[in-house]
């Protein structure tokens, strides 16, 4: 009942997809020893073709996450579409752990289509889950991704972020005086997206509501940078900032009630929170140099911060009441943009080591043991933005020349890489749970 | 594009015009004492070639002080080292005198965008070009401009005036423009 109710959700958010900018998956890299898991191709009753692949779309879903490897459906000695079908000997030949079957038919007396998927583990010969999943023909995209994140949860015994979502910023150049800019929104894996915002002016910093609906981003469409809040629905948004200087890097706390933002108005970039039912104002750092990119503690009682007060930005964390920042950082160069994962000791940060480097790289800093892993070799990589069940780390970079988003686990073992089919894409910012 | 220089075009005739009348009112003693000398031909004609020589000599160098000053006004674009935010030390005469010609027009108003090359956080770089624009506009003010003149907006990366990932490029992104 509760999956059939979301598909419907997601089905009102589908609305006007535009000439947004394509991104396409590639895998870069994945673990060494892959679960191996068999998705049967899904029958259908219909006699119209599907226009999504429910299967393939579940293998490119578990592979990209890099800990499965899908076995190729040319490999399979039978294809069952239900358990009674299912010879497990079959599967057991062909070295795999786990089998997903299904089947697609209309539903009786409507245009809606039901997805019957069993899920079974091969070495038990035991059936883990069984379901059906009702939606309209154009949500089987939604509830492959559903799928999927049973699944993984099964598998891994962590929660599938399969059916999340990304913002990003794209800047199409068409002349030395003419650059679109826009903020479009897609699935985890670029599939399906639609530009929500797009301007002549540079567009900064998207940012999620916690609750997947509003998304708050600083715009230059005025000549000045201010502040923008906007419905995704129904486009609706409203200007919530007209300060004297910077006004950017706006992020809402986990419990959705306030807004960090940076504001230069009292003479240098400091970190101020907005409430956003009284529109009150508390500033939270008071120093001459620049302090930036906020972001919230997951009980939303802190700020972490990037400041160059002693020369290099490094990053600070301060109390929600403003009183004395802690440093965090020490020992690099350039530690900026920091946020922390789920379990609050981890920092996603970007990583200069030393001067001479002259790398900027996504970097895990544990603030307990003090442990520093560098994830990725590229050498302009910035804006990290964690999945929101940890497990990935997407990010912007450049290759030849262009801007692409690239994607790490926080292991570092895989990678996957969204690059645009056109112009620059940057800044993703990846969408909290919305199912 | 056409707009910009256009409004550059502005600035300059309005400065040579400035710079003219200034340069009238400091050297109208010198300009009276050789008008007299050129009616009076004949007295001395020695003296008063000397006088006309000499009034020339200062109109050449009036023409080339005015020729500098607007050749500075044409400056518009001050470059920046590497995560520095301080302008560079050799453009400090030149931005003196677009703060003395503020100073001279209280009605004028500029626009300072300051720049950062793409290497760091996109919103550090928001940081950073605003410091930028912010130590020329003190310059200005220095030099007598008001701040009430003076409008900053930092466009951080976003707005690149080279593409590429070379020093050569990322210099030329280091910037503050006068607008």
């Amino acid at each position: 009942m509760r999956l059939l109710r979301h598909i419907f959700m997601l089905g009102l958010l589908l609305s006007s997809v535009a000439r947004a900018a394509e991104l396409n998956i590639e895998i870069t890299q994945g673990v060494d020893n892959p679960i191996p898991i068999a998705v049967v191709p899904f029958s259908w009753g219909g006699t119209s073709a599907l226009s999504e692949d429910v299967a393939g779309i579940v293998s490119a879903d578990l592979q990209q996450v890099g800990e499965f490897r899908a076995l190729p459906p040319g490999n399979m000695l039978s294809m069952p579409d239900e358990a009674s079908e299912v010879y497990f000997r079959d599967w057991r030949i062909l070295a795999q752990d786990y089998l997903l079957i299904g089947k697609i038919t209309h539903s009786p007396g409507s245009e809606l289509v039901q997805v019957q998927y069993e899920f079974f583990d091969v070495a038990r010969e035991q059936k883990l889950v069984g379901e059906v999943l009702t939606g309209n023909v154009n949500q089987l995209r939604d509830i492959a991704h559903e799928i999927s994140n049973v699944v993984y949860e099964r598998v891994t015994g962590t929660r599938g972020a399969f059916s999340t979502e990304i913002l990003y910023v794209s800047a199409q150049f068409i002349s030395p005086e003419l650059t679109y800019y826009r903020i479009e929104k897609s699935d985890y894996d670029g599939h399906r997206s639609q530009i929500l915002v797009e301007s002549q002016e540079p567009l900064m910093s998207p940012a999620w509501s916690p609750d997947g609906r509003q998304i708050a981003y600083m715009s230059f469409e005025s000549t000045l940078p201010r502040i923008y809040i906007q419905e995704i629905a129904t486009g609706q948004r409203r200007q919530i900032t007209d300060f004297p200087g910077i006004n950017s890097s706006p992020v809402w706390s986990p419990d959705g009630t306030k807004l960090a933002m940076v504001l230069s108005k009292d003479g240098s970039p400091d970190i101020y929170v907005m409430d956003l039912m009284s529109n009150q104002l508390t500033r939270l750092t008071d120093h001459p140099r620049a302090e930036t990119e906020p972001s919230w503690t997951a009980d939303s009682r802190s700020v972490l911060f990037t400041s160059d007060r002693t020369g290099q930005p490094q990053i600070y964390e301060v109390s929600v009441n403003g009183g004395f920042p802690e440093r965090l950082t020490f020992d690099c160069f350039y530690c900026a943009k920091g946020r922390f994962l789920p379990d609050g000791k981890n920092l996603v940060h970007v990583r200069r080591d030393t001067r001479e480097d002259n790398s900027y790289s996504i970097a895990i800093f544990n603030i307990e043991t003090q442990r520093v892993i560098t994830l990725t070799d590229t050498s302009l990589d910035e804006s990290p933005s964690v999945a929101p069940n940890g497990s990935m780390i997407m990010f912007a970079t450049k290759v030849n020349g262009r801007g692409i988003l690239d994607a790490v686990s926080i292991d570092g073992r895989v990678k996957f890489r969204l690059p645009s089919a056109q112009g620059d894409v940057r800044e993703p910012s990846w969408s909290p749970f919305l199912n | 594009m056409g707009t910009h220089s256009m409004k550059l075009f502005k600035t300059t005739i309005l400065a040579l015009s400035i710079m003219g009348l200034a340069a009238c009112s400091s050297t109208g003693d010198e300009d009276m004492a050789a008008a007299p000398a050129a009616d009076t031909s004949g007295i001395d004609a020695t003296t008063a070639a000397a006088q006309r020589a000499e009034a020339e000599r200062l109109a050449r160098e009036r023409e080339a002080q005015q020729r500098m000053e607007a050749a500075a006004l044409n400056t518009t674009v001050f470059y920046f080292d590497f995560d520095v935010s301080e302008f560079m030390a050799s453009d400090r005469d030149v931005l003196a005198i677009h703060g003395r010609n503020l100073a001279a027009n209280s009605s004028k108003r500029i626009r300072l965008e300051g720049h950062a090359d793409e290497r760091g956080t996109r919103e550090y770089n928001l940081a950073l070009g605003e410091r930028r624009a912010n130590s020329i506009r003190d310059y200005l003010v220095v030099n007598g401009a008001s701040l009430s003149q003076i409008e900053t907006v930092s466009y951080g990366e976003e707005r690149p005036a080279a593409t590429g990932q070379t020093e050569a490029a990322y210099r030329l992104n280091r910037r503050v423009e006068i607008k």
